[in-house]
């Protein structure tokens, strides 16, 4: 009985939280799948419904290619590199005893800045004509480059611009793993005359492994999601008009909010429900690969 | 090796510049091949005074020398110690003998060779059938001799030990303060530890040096110590129960507690306390003590007294007789008191008059 009623409680106390999860989660959620098994739909109505043809359709898309290999370009290179950079400066960082506080407030500092405000900035950074990359490369007789020009310096920069916005979540969380590390465990090691870069590798990395797992899962799924940051630096355009599918920026959601742009033709919206799911899914099977991976890694 | 210590002083800075004294002026001689146990109430700098020796801890002045060697301002890898930490700090992700293996790694010990030499410590402490185990597998006991295996792989010449056993429940303290002795008796190494616990410190080694606020008080074997206590404090830490302490009056060579002379002394006339060891008295009808017993309690091998008597520091303490001996609550005894078991000290200094 007693059970009973603290059930009822604990349901009551949840149901704010579950309303609002089941009007914009779930119930998205659930016709995302619809959609994208629906036939040429067209403001709210359909002709029937298909298998396959959605998902066949993305696929032929002349963008597609693209934005597959521009996210897997981000996925698979701005995520080790940031990492590994996040965890040096946590470690530097943590070593260092004065101004560590003001450095750690500095270092997090991107993390509360507006993604497209820092798009911007790095958008004068990059520029070609007065930008400061461009400036200080003169100084060293470089000739100016068009950074955002072309698709290979173009992803280049993007690719500097992800890495560096990044960091900060990661810092934070790995200062305050290395912060719970029992300090003694740096003593042992040193008494055992323990070179540095070994208490890094056998020490500090497997004792922060479980962190580190954590935000190589999490961050994998955010470049998955990768779109906020083209925006930024690109423009809200994803696909100007006459640049060639090879040359552009398109990302798998880029895809997505392209097809969603052309609603009004019919089967866009089931198109664009179509690529959500390919990117649920693969997103969720490289999810499962990587926990895998670090169950056998983590050592807690 | 002999461990010379010479004015060590430890001077700790809080961040409102006030500054506590941790060690003061230190001198402490420790033989070669013995075991030594540092002893003290909590605070009194025994734990700063092994991490001096082991280098974790900067000295404010003086010097330590390890036989000859001057190793004061030595990095603590380059001093050849074999340090175990209180809560022994085993690597949790690495297995058994990782742990033993790693130190001999750092000094680049062929594989084969650590190999060998992790599994004769593992066997020397007791764990060669656990090598395979993490730490977390294993019992607080199994996790000592791991971290001592661990401190004596790479053959240092001074291994360290802080607060070893007060880890372990009380039977398996038993067991590893045995373990401790005959693992230091088998290596022959010189080895100080610190301890708290005066039952533990006295019954493994080879001497002990009490310290109290940052300074020693006595250092000499146990049972010396223990017998000819120097002054107030270490009379008081050492032996349980505690030694019952009188106000008393020294008259004409004679020790007078409420009026009675129990004993002779060669001090002074003058206020004294007066400490008698609980073993130290002998009922005897003629004896000059009255003493009324407040309670009894059975020990088994003997009887402890407790008395209640004015005059003393605290209001009860204990008196152990002979468990042949069968006396009531509420009798009144008369006692006699053993002229080695009695101590007079200064009531100003604390050192002792006899």
């Amino acid at each position: 009985m007693l059970e009973k009623q603290s059930n009822v409680k604990a349901w009551l106390y949840l149901l704010p939280a579950l309303a609002l999860l089941s009007v914009f989660t779930f119930y998205p959620l659930f016709n995302a799948f619809l959609l994208a098994f629906l036939k040429d739909y067209v403001y709210g109505s359909a002709t029937g419904f298909v298998f396959m043809d959605n998902f066949k359709n993305v696929i032929a898309d002349p963008n597609f290619n693209q934005a597959v290999k521009n996210t897997s370009i981000i996925v698979f290179v701005s995520v080790p590199i940031s990492v590994t950079v996040a965890l040096m400066i946590s470690v530097l960082l943590n070593s260092i005893k004065k101004f560590q506080g003001l450095l750690q407030t500095i270092f997090f500092l991107p993390y509360v800045t507006n993604a497209i405000a820092i798009g911007m900035a790095f958008a004068f950074i990059f520029n070609e004509s007065y930008g400061l990359l461009n400036l200080m490369l003169s100084w060293v007789n470089i000739d100016p480059v068009d950074w955002l020009g072309s698709w290979e310096t173009g992803m280049v920069s993007l690719l500097i611009y992800t890495v560096w916005g990044g960091l900060a979540f990661k810092i934070m969380v790995f200062l305050s793993g290395l912060q719970s590390i029992d300090k003694q465990y740096y003593d042992a090691a040193r008494v055992d005359a323990t070179p540095k870069f070994r208490v890094f590798t056998r020490i500090t990395v497997p004792l922060l492994s479980p962190m580190i797992a954590y935000i190589t899962v999490t961050s994998f799924i955010g470049s998955f999601k990768a779109y906020r940051t083209i925006v930024g630096l690109f423009g809200p355009t994803v696909l100007p008009a006459g640049t060639l599918p090879d040359e552009s920026f398109i990302t798998i959601v880029g895809l997505i909010y392209e097809s969603l742009s052309k609603s009004d033709t019919p089967g866009m919206v089931s198109e664009a429900a179509a690529a959500s799911i390919l990117l649920f899914i693969t997103t969720l099977a490289f999810t499962i690969v990587n926990m895998w991976v670090s169950k056998k890694r983590v050592h807690f | 090796m002999e461990i010379k210590l010479q004015d060590l002083t430890k001077i700790f800075q809080a961040k409102d510049k006030t500054e506590t004294v941790a060690v003061k002026s230190l001198d402490i001689t420790i033989p070669s091949g013995k075991l030594i146990g540092l002893l003290g109430p909590s605070g009194c700098g025994k734990s700063t005074t092994l991490y001096m020796i082991a280098g974790l801890l900067k000295p404010n002045n003086g010097r330590i020398f390890f036989g000859d060697e001057d190793v004061t301002d030595m990095a603590p890898e380059d001093r050849g110690i074999g340090l175990v930490f209180q809560n022994y700090a085993l690597y949790p992700h690495m297995s058994v003998q990782q742990n033993i293996m790693f130190p001999l790694e750092n000094i680049k010990v062929p594989k084969d060779e650590a190999l060998v030499r992790a599994q004769e410590m593992a066997d020397l402490v007791g764990i060669g059938d656990l090598m395979s185990r993490k730490p977390k597998q294993l019992s607080g006991g199994q996790q000592q001799r791991v971290a001592i295996a661990r401190a004596l792989v790479k053959k240092p010449r001074v291994l360290l030990l802080d607060e070893p056993l007060s880890n372990l429940d009380a039977r398996l303290r038993l067991q590893t303060r045995e373990e401790i002795k005959r693992i230091q008796r088998e290596t022959g190494i010189t080895t100080i530890f610190v301890t708290h616990d005066q039952e533990e410190a006295m019954s493994i080694s080879d001497e002990i040096v009490l310290m109290e606020l940052g300074e020693k008080r006595q250092m000499g074997e146990p049972q010396d110590v223990y017998d000819f206590p120097n002054n107030l404090f270490v009379a008081r830490f050492l032996g349980t129960p505690p030694i019952n302490m009188y106000d008393g009056v020294i008259s004409k060579k004679n020790v007078l507690v409420n009026g009675k002379a129990i004993g002779t002394t060669k001090g002074a006339d003058g206020e004294v306390f007066v400490g008698i060891r609980p073993e130290g008295y002998i009922i005897d009808k003629d004896g000059p003590l009255e003493l009324t017993v407040y309670m009894v309690e059975t020990i088994g091998r003997d009887t402890a007294l407790i008395i209640k008597v004015p005059n003393t520091e605290n209001d009860t303490f204990r008196v152990i007789v002979d468990a042949s001996e069968r006396i009531k609550p509420g009798e009144v005894v008369k006692m006699k008191i053993k002229p080695k078991k009695m101590f007079v000290f200064n009531k100003e200094t604390g050192e002792l008059i006899n």
